[in-house]
């Protein structure tokens, strides 16, 4: 485990201990279940995001693909009568799509990821409106709820992407095994395949990277195509896990929290740093602390406050660490 | 004209330390009133690094520094510029957009109340600007000037803050061969008028035609002192290099083999209105001198895929390539090691095994996975086959030394065994030991049927290695010269665009 990832696992500890200290309901399966879920839910878009940003860019669009997915998927579903598993499989290649399109025009029209991804938050989550007149509809059949169809399907779909998995008198949540899946996948990706080395490279040094023969732009197109993507899944766990997805709202302001978990979790916005684990640990801490200031009855207005603080602190903490380490490693190499 | 009283500046025991690098050490220096002091040296002799320090821009870890036989602590160029101390630097730092006047006086604009006195501004700024020689309106905008005119008006702004001392660091480097005595003719007359000049340079024969007295660094230190009377073309050499040229540079002569690189009329978008032709053999070492700015960088870029040539062929190893990238060209057989290696030669907080391997990665993959053992191997026979003094594989590369780092830009390539290997300013800012390193390197290599072309400023190594030079101007290659007829002279008349014959 790196410095920073050990930094904020500490951090997670630390707020889990006091919390469970001040409420005996903190610990309480029921609500270790939803804390769970919460967790794998955002920590799926911030493993997306943070590819982008060990790139040295950004997607501030990952909200709204939230909300378009989730939106397009009960609208295939309930409007148009369309089966369950086409529904899933474009709404997917639809994310990736919207990816593919942000990576072509950032390394192509050369247009800066800040503004190609902030257009995009503003299309997305306006062709979801629009599609749907702006009324919520999940893809789930509420009661008296008509024009769906493969009613088995479906019910089979809401138990993979929202459903709960008894290990004894403990309730797992299925989307932690999205994130466990996707986790592994992301880290073995990053550290042990060519392109992750490339990614890392190219985030430090987009120049010494192309001089040595990489292919920079392929490369990051790919991690705007996996930042979308992840969007998109997470888009389709939200759309199972609330009853109704609300046009307007639904992943709204999704994109700070991944980057807030990106950045927390070690990954710098300069760019060719990060490290899953610390993404994940740092998305629970992020849930973590909106749990812990329902359960110790802060008032919840200040909960934004508390969490820019906290993801403040931890980069002058990591700031300080690394001119630390520099210095050290200047002075070692002096004698 | 070194009268014998107080020195105006003074520097006894000076040390300067940087990661990894020894760059001065118990060095000194004098520099009377009215003087003109050459400083000399190779590259990464520490000329630069002591000129920073005279002017604030760094600190010394370590020496005395007097000015007026007083003793002075600069913190920074502003304390340095009040004693009189004034850079030159080798980038000119004018604001392309303001006119004469306004940046002759940035930052201290004659005012009232903040409101900028314009009359005042520009009728001192012509006053200096006709004591460097230059009789243009002020009002005329710097971007409207050619590179030399706007060296002079670097000066008259030196001047303006009542400089005593200007420190020159390679004015020349990018200058015609008119621009040049305009700039000598401005010298003599400072000097004239009691300015003391330090002038830096890699041309030894400027040194000759201009100089009062010569002082020599090696390797961080001084290496000694010629008056005007000693000063001669290959007494300045010895003291550069410690040795006889020819001891340093090692060249066997290697019977040229098959052309492994050809260019037949490439224009680059650099230059995209001249056409270059040329071949290199195998074994055969080419160096390509010029003046900064001339296009030699651009060409390697060009042939190298990373700016895409726009017409003409390019050939490797007879067969037809057209790289778009440097991808394609590495494919092709190519290399390069750029002139920038903190910015385009490596990723500088990678360590020494992922910077080494970044180039083969792709080579010894399995399915896309990393080569763990093979990635470490390359790493490993880099560090010993050119000996790169680092601790050990994961050191950062930022931590090592400037010729450690550019080891490993070759250790990276040398693992491809590249057919054209082509280095930009191979040994810029390097210690000596690394340097007679590298060219060893060069000869094994040619040795071994790599063709090698190389960009050099330096006049020295591209007499010494190269078994021929092509001299560019102006993004043309104005002549080409075999090694019986390379010298200092024939070199800088094709770089400043006089035809050899004059």
């Amino acid at each position: 485990m790196k410095k920073n990832t050990l930094g904020i696992f500490g951090l997670l500890i630390v707020i889990f201990a006091v919390t469970a200290l001040l409420n005996d309901k903190f610990i309480s399966a029921y609500n270790m279940q939803n804390l769970i879920k919460w967790s794998s839910l955002y920590a799926v878009m911030s493993i997306g995001v943070a590819f982008v940003i060990i790139t040295g860019g950004i997607d501030l669009s990952i909200g709204s693909v939230v909300g378009l997915v989730a939106v397009v998927l009960a609208y295939m579903m309930k409007v148009k009568g369309i089966n369950p598993a086409a529904a899933i499989i474009t709404t997917i290649c639809m994310s990736g799509l919207i990816g593919l399109v942000h990576g072509l025009l950032i390394t192509k029209a050369k247009i800066q990821p800040f503004v190609v991804t902030l257009c995009g938050l503003l299309i997305y989550r306006s062709l979801g409106r629009w599609l749907t007149d702006n009324q919520s509809l999940g893809p789930v059949p509420l009661e008296g709820d008509k024009g769906y169809v493969n009613l088995e399907l479906i019910n089979q779909l809401d138990f993979i992407f929202s459903g709960k998995i008894a290990i004894g008198s403990f309730n797992l949540p299925t989307p932690f095994l999205f994130l466990l899946v996707i986790g592994i996948t992301a880290a073995l990706f990053l550290n042990r395949t060519i392109w992750g080395r490339y990614l890392f490279a190219l985030g430090n040094n987009e120049d010494g990277a192309r001089y040595s023969g990489i292919n920079t732009d392929n490369m990051k197109i790919i991690a705007y195509v996996i930042c979308s993507l992840m969007a998109g899944i997470a888009g389709l766990l939200f759309a199972f896990e609330l009853d109704s997805v609300q046009p307007a709202q639904t992943g709204e302001f999704y994109e700070l929290y991944a980057i807030a978990a990106a950045v927390l979790g070690g990954c710098s916005l300069r760019g060719g740093e990060g490290s899953i684990l610390g993404v994940i640990i740092a998305a629970a801490v992020i849930r973590l602390i909106y749990n812990s200031i329902n359960m110790l009855g802060i008032s919840t207005h200040l909960e934004f406050g508390i969490l820019g603080i906290v993801i403040l602190l931890g980069v002058i903490a990591d700031e300080f660490l690394k001119s630390y380490t520099a210095k050290r490693a200047a002075a070692r190499q002096q004698d | 004209m070194a009268a014998a009283r107080t020195p105006l500046l003074e520097v006894r025991g000076l040390c300067k330390q940087f990661p990894g690098v020894r760059a001065l050490h118990q060095v000194s220096l004098n520099l009377h009133q009215g003087e003109v002091l050459a400083l000399i040296g190779e590259n990464g002799a520490g000329k630069s690094t002591l000129m920073k320090i005279l002017a604030g821009v760094q600190p010394a870890d370590s020496g005395e520094y007097h000015i007026d036989g007083e003793p002075v602590a600069f913190l920074n160029v502003r304390d340095a510029l009040a004693s009189g101390v004034a850079l030159i630097h080798q980038e000119l730092n004018l604001a392309a957009n303001l006119d004469l006047a306004a940046n002759i006086f940035l930052g201290r604009e004659p005012n009232r109340l903040g409101f900028v006195n314009d009359k005042a501004t520009h009728l001192k700024a012509a006053k200096y600007l006709k004591r460097v020689g230059l009789n243009l309106p002020t009002e005329t905008l710097v971007s409207d000037l050619p590179i030399g005119k706007q060296q002079l008006v670097e000066i008259a702004k030196a001047l303006s803050c009542d400089a005593r001392v200007l420190i020159m660091d390679e004015p020349t480097s990018s200058l015609s061969q008119r621009e040049t005595e305009t700039l000598f003719e401005v010298v003599h007359d400072l000097r004239e008028q009691g300015i003391s000049v330090i002038y830096i340079t890699h041309r030894l024969s400027e040194v000759k035609a201009l100089a009062d007295r010569v002082t020599v660094f090696r390797d961080g230190q001084n290496a000694g002192d010629l008056s005007q009377k000693e000063i001669d073309h290959d007494a300045m050499v010895r003291l550069m290099v410690g040795r006889e040229l020819s001891e340093f540079y090692d060249r066997k002569i290697h019977e040229p083999g098959k052309v492994i690189l050809e260019l037949d009329k490439v224009r680059s978008p650099a230059h995209p209105h001249t056409e270059i032709s040329l071949q290199i053999h195998a074994g055969e070492i080419v160096g390509i001198a010029g003046l900064v700015g001339a296009g030699r960088t651009e060409l390697l870029e060009t042939i190298f895929g990373v700016t895409p040539a726009l017409g003409g062929t390019i050939k490797v190893n007879g067969q037809a390539v057209h790289p778009k990238s440097p991808e394609e060209a590495i494919a092709a057989g190519m290399a390069l090691a750029p002139e920038d290696r903190k910015l385009h030669g490596l990723v500088l907080p990678l360590t020494v095994r992922e910077n080494a391997s970044l180039a083969s990665l792709k080579r010894d993959q399995k399915n896309g996975l990393l080569n763990f053992k093979a990635e470490k191997e390359v790493a490993n026979e880099a560090v010993d086959q050119l000996q790169i003094k680092t601790p050990h594989l994961e050191q950062v590369a930022r931590f090592l030394s400037g010729g450690n780092q550019q080891k490993i830009v070759l250790g990276k390539w040398l693992a491809l065994k590249p057919r054209l290997l082509m280095l930009d300013e191979p040994t810029r800012g390097i210690d000596v030991g690394a340097k007679r390193e590298i060219y060893k390197l060069m000869e094994k290599l040619t040795g071994e049927g790599v063709a090698i072309l190389f960009v050099s400023s330096e006049m020295e190594e591209v007499l010494g290695m190269a078994d021929r030079a092509l001299v560019m101007h102006e993004g043309r290659i104005a002549g080409e010269l075999n090694r019986s007829q390379l010298n200092e002279e024939a070199i800088m008349q094709l770089a400043t665009g006089t035809s050899l014959a004059a």
